[in-house]
């Protein structure tokens, strides 16, 4: 009988897990679809790169909680995605084949577009985080598509928090030497 | 556009999240509400006595048909998902079989490694 009761717990433990991992999966879909889709470039791969990362976190979900003691797990989540989009490019040795905006985030319809004067200057940004290196692009996809705080992002990319902060300094001061370039020589 | 700050509030525009397609949302719960909650849930259920008794076979064997069943279908889908590009890059009739075939391996593969 005392082998029954612990298959019994054990099942109403797995049954609370699954529940916890459905809220989370609920709670971050969108943040996973994002940094997929910033990360490779369009809607098909974004789908099946989210698709990829919520079954291999299901399948370590359970260690993942006992470790986290606490922490927020979407850095988890978030670090998952950017090993398999590193695996998709290493695996098919290719790069996106749009670019981001190609893809249709420009032309969809942005709630506070009417804010922007000019489109150009989110196409040149865009461009512009194109460009960047690797961990760059990815620290401000973090951060501005995601809302990720510095912490989480450290979390994300295995950094420390001061090592992220930096990272995230250098990153804007880059882009905005990039775009200055795009723009052309300034009149005096 | 040459400040920090106006970079920053560009970034926020540029980078504005991106809502998972609905179709997406509902392939992505079947998967994992079907293909691995269920089953194994089912399967957890089967105590190791009844394993004797052939009566109760029944429930568990239909429990690894779903999960099997629902790993099928998810080869299937995302097999057909890329049926246009395929379609596109076929050199003829048999290509396009063999691409297809060699698709729907890759994505067995894929679901079994991580699933199963």
């Amino acid at each position: 009988m005392a082998a029954g009761e612990t298959t019994r717990e054990e099942r109403e433990q797995k049954a609370r897990l699954d529940e916890t991992f459905s809220q989370l999966y609920k709670a971050h879909l969108r943040d996973v679809y994002s940094y997929s889709y910033y990360r490779v470039g369009n809607h098909h791969d974004a789908e099946d790169l989210t698709e990829q990362t919520f079954l291999q976190a299901y399948r370590h979900f359970e260690r993942a909680q006992r470790e986290s003691d606490g922490r927020p797990l979407r850095p988890w989540l978030i670090r998952i995605a950017h090993n398999l989009a590193a695996n998709y490019y290493r695996d098919r040795a290719r790069k996106p084949q749009t670019s981001i905006d190609d893809a249709g985030v420009i032309s969809a319809p942005h709630t506070t577009e009417a804010l922007v004067e000019d489109r150009d200057d989110l196409k040149r940004i865009l461009d512009g985080v194109e460009q960047l290196p690797g961990d760059r692009r990815e620290a401000l996809i973090m951060r501005f598509a995601l809302g990720m705080d510095n912490r989480e992002i450290a979390r994300a990319l295995g950094r420390t928090d001061g090592a992220t902060k930096v990272l995230l300094h250098r990153s804007i001061k880059q882009l905005e030497e990039i775009v200055k370039q795009a723009e052309g020589p300034t009149e005096p | 556009m040459s400040d920090v700050a106006d970079i920053e509030s560009l970034l926020k525009l540029a980078l504005s999240p991106v809502e998972p397609p609905k179709e997406l949302e509902a392939r992505l719960e079947l998967t994992l509400g079907s293909l691995v909650g269920m089953a194994a849930e089912e399967l957890e259920a089967w105590e190791l006595s009844a394993m004797r008794d052939p009566r109760n076979w029944v429930r568990p064997v239909a429990a690894a048909a779903v999960g099997s069943g629902a790993a099928v279908g998810l080869v299937l889908v995302r097999t057909q998902r890329r049926r246009h590009k395929r379609r596109k890059e076929a050199r003829g009739p048999v290509d396009l079989l063999s691409r297809t075939l060699r698709d729907f391996a890759r994505e067995a593969r894929r679901v079994a490694d991580d699933v199963f």
